[in-house]
């Protein structure tokens, strides 16, 4: 029997295991919705196609798998380039769908055309045009293979509307093959071996674990490993849950805004354990001061990401898995594995670290006066017990819900890493709950990057979402006036929005619930009502308007030029 | 220092610019191109050739390596090759100087492809330094119009 294919499509959905789709459906794409109807996939209509992309970013990241969007040509495929750059900076698996005007009509500026395959050629992992609807089921399989596996990311398939509408067989399932795509998931014996020796050498090693951790599930490896050999562990922000951040080995966030003990300990260390990270220019500082007295191990499962900014000794290409899987067996084998010896070992350099901790701690001071947002991020990490799932909009809200949401747990904070994109908290936080419907989900906000994506209270309303936004409100676009304040003598240009929005109101012209704290006596009585609300709530919290996030390595400078206060 | 990268891809739309996108994208850059199907008409070969220090080749050949489409990467500049360009050259022909022409480009074993009343268009086929130093010759006597395949490369076998 024959199918059309948009329905051998969402055969091929089903196949994939897929059970919500954000979208927006458009003149190129009515065939694929008349069908999706009929599916028990559930479609969430958002109302604009960017927070589409960000809500299947972060539904995957809860999920640990793909996540789907579906959007209709032209300005409906525009609109989702930034949430597909944003995926593949942070290597994030997601598909994204976009219609097509007829395969007759590309190339003749149709109504409603544009070469979205072009445009999204270097934000992608990979995408495809089908042409034909015989491969529009390979290509669908093939799509979800590429996201899934390797160095996760986005991938873009443009479906013209003749296409979907055409009919096939449609072609029985059989495992995915390529020639040319074949990321190797196994360490090298010979490099787990060297790298092991190299720590159980090491005087003052420290693990600096990213992303990829998150996205292998290797926490569990990286803790082991970790608590065996007693070595201290920072986070990027990518990768922070990757170990737990109350441990006693954890030195929290490195970089920027990170804290002043794990830049101090990266400076001093005599090997860096780089799993699943990048060297990120956030995270490095000046090049040539970064680890400078460290041998340097890197795993990663792109090779491209070794030796790219910063030369290493031992690299290992390998899923991080795998290879702390097989870091932790060789160990435990190893005759000259002695975990007491190491504490021993390690003993000067964790004192020294106890010294940083207790010299600069991460802080501010509380008066009775304005909310600190600090206070704020803490009181939600208290009075949600650590157990939230956070998102973040961009700028000295992410910071500040890095440093100070001390996350013990992988895939409970998704923030837009390496793109930076402000507006992707609020449609990530949608996303987020539709994947877990039971959790506490929170999306700290600044005043500004809020009213980027502030459409979608709709969508949250419509689908019951009670995901909760924590807006700390200083009527500024407040890092870049902290940059503006500390190397542009206070020319705060462009970043004064004391003209907003009553949020509270907001809230409630959308049927959600809109709260305000002014005093910090506020603070905990405003959570725990928006936390006890089965509803979406706007949570108005009207901060100190010149705080800021510090530490602070000045952009260039070496991270252990930290400006302190 | 300059390097000659061989890569095998899949023949499909597109494959072309993901390959030229991320060179300009990265910054890379490229000094000839050349591409056509292989014997397996699903499988085209490209050669690049391309200038970088160490770190900046062994990134091109990684990220060349990471493009889905993209099959098979070698340096071949890393082992012994050989390289091949061809050049056409319409160059001018006027009585006092057809002759010369003629003797140049049988000296660099070229071929004449087409005759006007005053002038020739030559072909030559030969390493880099060869064709260059064939344009360098011809150039007084008035290179009209100038056409390059670009270098193509293939490593040497094994002589054992």
């Amino acid at each position: 029997m024959k199918v059309t294919g948009a329905q051998a499509m969402m055969k091929c959905l089903e196949e994939q295991g897929v059970e919500v789709i954000f979208g927006f459906p458009g003149g190129a794409v009515i065939d694929i919705y008349d069908e999706l109807m009929k599916t028990d996939i559930q479609h969430v209509l958002v109302r604009h196609e960017q927070a589409a992309v960000h809500a299947a970013d972060a539904y995957g990241r809860v999920k640990g798998d793909v996540g789907v969007a579906l959007v209709t040509s032209g300005p409906g495929a525009t609109n989702t380039v930034t949430g597909i750059a944003s995926a593949y900076m942070d290597s994030i698996p997601i598909v994204v769908f976009t219609g097509q005007v007829p395969t007759a009509l590309i190339g003749n500026d149709a109504f409603q055309e544009v070469d979205i395959v072009g445009i999204t050629r270097p934000c992608t992992k990979h995408n495809y045009l089908v042409k034909n609807v015989e491969d529009l089921v390979p290509t669908i399989r093939e799509a979800f293979h590429i996201a899934r596996t390797g160095r996760p990311g986005p991938v873009l398939i443009d479906l013209p509307k003749d296409v979907v509408a055409a009919k096939i067989k449609f072609p029985e399932p059989k495992p995915v093959k390529m020639q040319s795509y074949r990321p190797t998931y196994e360490p090298h014996p010979g490099q787990i071996q060297k790298a092991c020796k190299a720590m159980l050498k090491a005087k003052k090693p420290v693990v600096y674990a990213g992303g990829g951790v998150i996205a292998s599930n290797s926490n569990e490896e990286l803790t082991e490993l970790a608590k065996n050999l007693h070595m201290p562990v920072t986070m990027t922000l990518m990768g922070l849950g990757g170990f737990p951040g109350t441990d006693p080995l954890s030195l929290g966030m490195l970089g920027m805004h990170g804290t002043y003990t794990a830049n101090m300990a990266v400076a001093n260390c005599d090997l860096l354990i780089a799993v699943g990270a990048r060297f990120d220019d956030r995270v490095t500082g000046k090049i040539d001061a970064f680890a400078p007295n460290a041998k340097i191990i890197h795993v990663d499962i792109d090779p491209t990401s070794i030796s790219k900014n910063v030369g290493v000794d031992i690299p290992i290409v390998a899923d991080c898995k795998h290879a702390l899987a097989a870091m932790n067996n060789y160990l435990r084998t190893s005759a000259d594995f002695d975990s007491d010896d190491l504490k021993e070992k390690h003993t000067p350099f964790l004192s020294q670290i106890d010294e940083w901790k207790k010299k600069h701690p991460l802080g501010y001071i509380q008066d009775d006066e304005k909310i600190k947002p600090q206070f704020v991020v803490e009181k939600l990490h208290q009075l949600t017990k650590g157990d939230a799932i956070i998102t973040t909009e961009v700028g000295q809200n992410q910071m500040w819900a890095a440093q100070f949401y001390h996350f013990n747990h992988p895939r409970a904070f998704m923030t837009s890493g390496g793109l930076g994109v402000m507006g992707y908290g609020f449609p990530a936080a949608i996303g987020a709950q539709m994947a877990a419907p039971d959790r506490t989900v929170i999306d700290v906000a600044g005043d500004g990057s809020i009213q980027m994506n502030i459409q979608e209270l709709a969508t949250a309303r419509q689908y019951k979402c009670p995901v909760k936004i924590a807006i700390l409100n200083n009527s500024y676009l407040g890092m870049v006036r902290q940059w503006q304040e500390l190397f542009y003598d206070k020319r705060y240009s462009g970043t004064d929005i004391e003209v907003a929005p009553d949020f509270v109101k907001l809230a409630e012209a959308y049927g959600a619930v809109g709260l305000r704290a002014s005093k910090p006596s506020e603070v905990e009585p405003v959570i725990k009502e928006a936390l006890a609300t089965n509803n979406t709530v706007i949570m108005d919290f009207v901060i100190s308007r010149e705080e800021g996030v510090y530490p602070m390595v000045p952009a260039g400078k070496a991270t252990t030029e930290m400006l302190l206060v | 220092m300059k390097h000659t990268i061989s890569v095998l891809l899949q023949n499909k739309p597109g494959v072309l610019s993901r390959v030229t996108g991320l060179f300009s994208g990265r910054g890379f850059n490229i000094q000839s191109l050349s591409v056509a199907e292989t014997l397996d008409e699903g499988i085209s070969s490209l050669t690049l050739v391309t200038a970088g220090d160490d770190n900046i080749i062994e990134q091109i050949t990684k990220q060349l390596h990471k493009l889905i489409d993209v099959i098979k990467v070698i340096d071949v500049s890393e082992t012994d090759f050989v390289e091949r360009e061809m050049v056409i050259i319409r160059v001018n022909a006027e009585s006092h100087t057809r002759a010369e022409v003629l003797r140049i480009i049988d000296i660099f074993r070229g071929k004449v492809v087409d005759v006007s009343p005053k002038s020739y268009a030559v072909e030559i086929t030969g390493s880099v330094s060869k064709v260059k130093a064939v344009i360098d010759i011809l150039k007084p006597i008035g290179i009209q119009e100038i056409v390059r395949t670009g270098t193509i490369a293939m490593a040497r076998a094994k002589k054992s």
